[in-house]
């Protein structure tokens, strides 16, 4: 059994009056990959979003619940949000690199975190970039503008970015969405050569992507959870009508 | 059919004829200070002294200077930081932000010698500061914070809001993600509101002749009257037998202008060659 990264428990979240998620009850497990799937609107990247408290900025938000992250409840009074989100790292969907040097994007998180010497940096910026594979297209010129990476290289020089500060949980929200086939089946290859050392969460509206490489799938409709587990039964033997309709393309 | 092409013909006329029109007064303005101004350029224009023969302008050179500088260091930083404060801190559309909006935008729409009254009731006259470069600056600080606030606000809201989010995602924490992250994105439409606001110095006059007066000499410290280049010019035409020393400084006051525009752009280039 692997161990249990996030725990949630009963989560319902608020925009204002609108209630964008209903009940959420899920468990998330170490060192696998785990997908959101679902239409759009449904609730996936704002609970995918709750994670690491990045809806904390939005207004109106509100939530109800708890959120376990190694049984600690991650909106106790207490938490500190900046150490939260070292600990879970997220890629969007857009690439954004910041408007900077390869080198500054990828050391920005450990000086944020109280690296400063050099020779720790350029350690950690190459390890990073190496584990995003992209090591060899930028190490020639991580002194240059990341703006000036492909769609695909900016978004695994965010992974990279993301690496840096050593996350235990990477929320990914349609990290591919925005790429050409050939970068997407790049970046899938990373996501599973990275499960040996993080949690992966996923959302995705690409099926065949969730079916390739993630271990766990949650379907998502109107802010409920309707169906989860692994992936491989979600998608060959749907218990609910309205994951296999969705699952089959009937809508969504 | 027919009409609708006439009428596309003549509105396509219209727009050059309108285009020209303005290139044509522009370019007229230039030419007439030019032929007016650069006959009457003497060296003894550009003595260090000024005396009321020489009617030399270097003087007013060096303190428009001078006053470009103070008031820019007045100005600009508190400028920035009221538009951090409402962009990066306040609430969107919360009633604060559009009252301080409000209240911007009606001191960008008030006469700049109303400025001059104030600044002479309350730099010049309550806190004792004279005629002085110093109360001239502090006046035209607050003429042109609006400048600077409205263009620091619109040069942070187009900083892209995945650059806020990647930077929180990383455990940065809010003052380290606006200084690190979204100050430098937006410095080009920052720094184009200040070339904006150097302008405006330079060619103020109406505000300065109340606060700052009109002593023609180079300062040796803020609480001096100054006159600045463009004061100068109105003090040289009012006299009434300065008028081609007057054109002349007219030239000097547009070369001012062209050389900061070009200088400042060069600058710009310079720093954001790397983005």
């Amino acid at each position: 059994m692997l161990k249990c990264k996030f725990d949630v428990k009963g989560l319902d979240l608020y925009y204002s009056d609108f209630q964008a998620l209903k009940k959420v009850d899920l468990e998330m497990s170490e060192n696998e990959i785990m997908a959101f799937i679902g239409p759009s609107g449904c609730g996936k990247s704002t609970f995918l979003r709750t994670l690491n408290r990045m809806n904390d900025i939005v207004e109106g938000c509100r939530i109800e619940g708890k959120i376990l992250l190694d049984g600690k409840d991650i909106y106790a009074k207490n938490v500190d949000v900046n150490q939260l989100r070292k600990r879970v790292g997220m890629v969007f969907q857009k690439p954004n690199p910041f408007p900077q040097s390869v080198y500054d994007n990828i050391a920005y998180g450990p000086i944020t975190h109280g690296i400063r010497k050099k020779t720790d940096l350029d350690e950690i910026v190459e390890k990073a970039l190496k584990d995003a594979a992209i090591w060899e297209e930028v190490k020639d010129r991580l002194r240059k503008s990341a703006l000036g990476l492909s769609g695909g290289q900016q978004q695994r020089l965010c992974i990279a970015r993301a690496l840096a500060v050593e996350p235990e949980i990477l929320l990914m929200d349609e990290p591919t969405s925005a790429l050409d086939p050939v970068s997407t089946g790049t970046i899938e290859d990373l996501m599973v050569e990275l499960r040996e050392k993080y949690t992966i969460i996923i959302v995705t509206h690409n099926m065949q992507q969730a079916t390739r490489i993630s271990d766990k799938t949650a379907f998502f409709l109107m802010g409920e959870v309707i169906e989860y587990g692994k992936t491989i039964d979600i998608f060959s033997n749907p218990k609910h009508k309205r994951t296999e309709n969705y699952i089959t393309g009937r809508f969504g | 059919m027919k009409l609708t092409k006439f009428i596309d013909r003549a509105l396509l006329v219209l727009t050059w004829l309108f285009a020209g029109l303005t290139i044509a007064v522009l370019a007229y303005i230039i030419f007439h200070i030019v032929i007016n101004g650069v006959p009457h350029l003497r060296l003894s224009l550009f003595e260090i002294r000024h005396t009321s023969a020489n009617v030399s302008m270097l003087p007013s050179i060096v303190s428009t200077l001078f006053m470009v500088i103070l008031t820019l260091i007045f100005a600009v930083p508190l400028g920035i930081f009221t538009s951090i404060f409402l962009v990066e801190y306040m609430k969107k559309g919360s009633r604060f932000v559009n009252v301080v909006r409000s209240a911007a935008e009606l001191l960008s729409g008030i006469p700049s010698i109303v400025y001059g009254l104030f600044g002479l009731l309350f730099f010049v006259e309550f806190l004792g500061l004279g005629l002085s470069l110093l109360s001239g600056s502090l006046t035209l600080s607050i003429m042109i914070l609006p400048l600077v606030i409205r263009t620091t606000e619109e040069a942070l809201k187009s900083v892209p809001d995945g650059y806020r989010e990647g930077s929180f995602a990383l455990g940065a924490g809010k003052l380290r993600t606006i200084f690190v992250i979204i100050l430098p994105s937006a410095i080009p439409g920052i720094f184009a509101g200040v070339i904006l606001a150097v302008g405006r110095i330079i060619g103020e006059s109406a505000a300065l002749i109340f606060t700052a007066g009109t002593f023609a000499q180079i300062p040796d410290n803020i609480l001096q009257s100054v006159r600045t280049l463009a004061v100068h010019m109105w003090v040289l035409s009012g006299e009434g037998h300065h008028i081609n020393e007057a054109y002349a400084t007219a030239v000097a006051l547009l070369a001012v202008i062209f050389l900061i525009n070009a200088l400042s752009t060069l600058a710009a280039k310079k720093i954001f060659s790397i983005a």
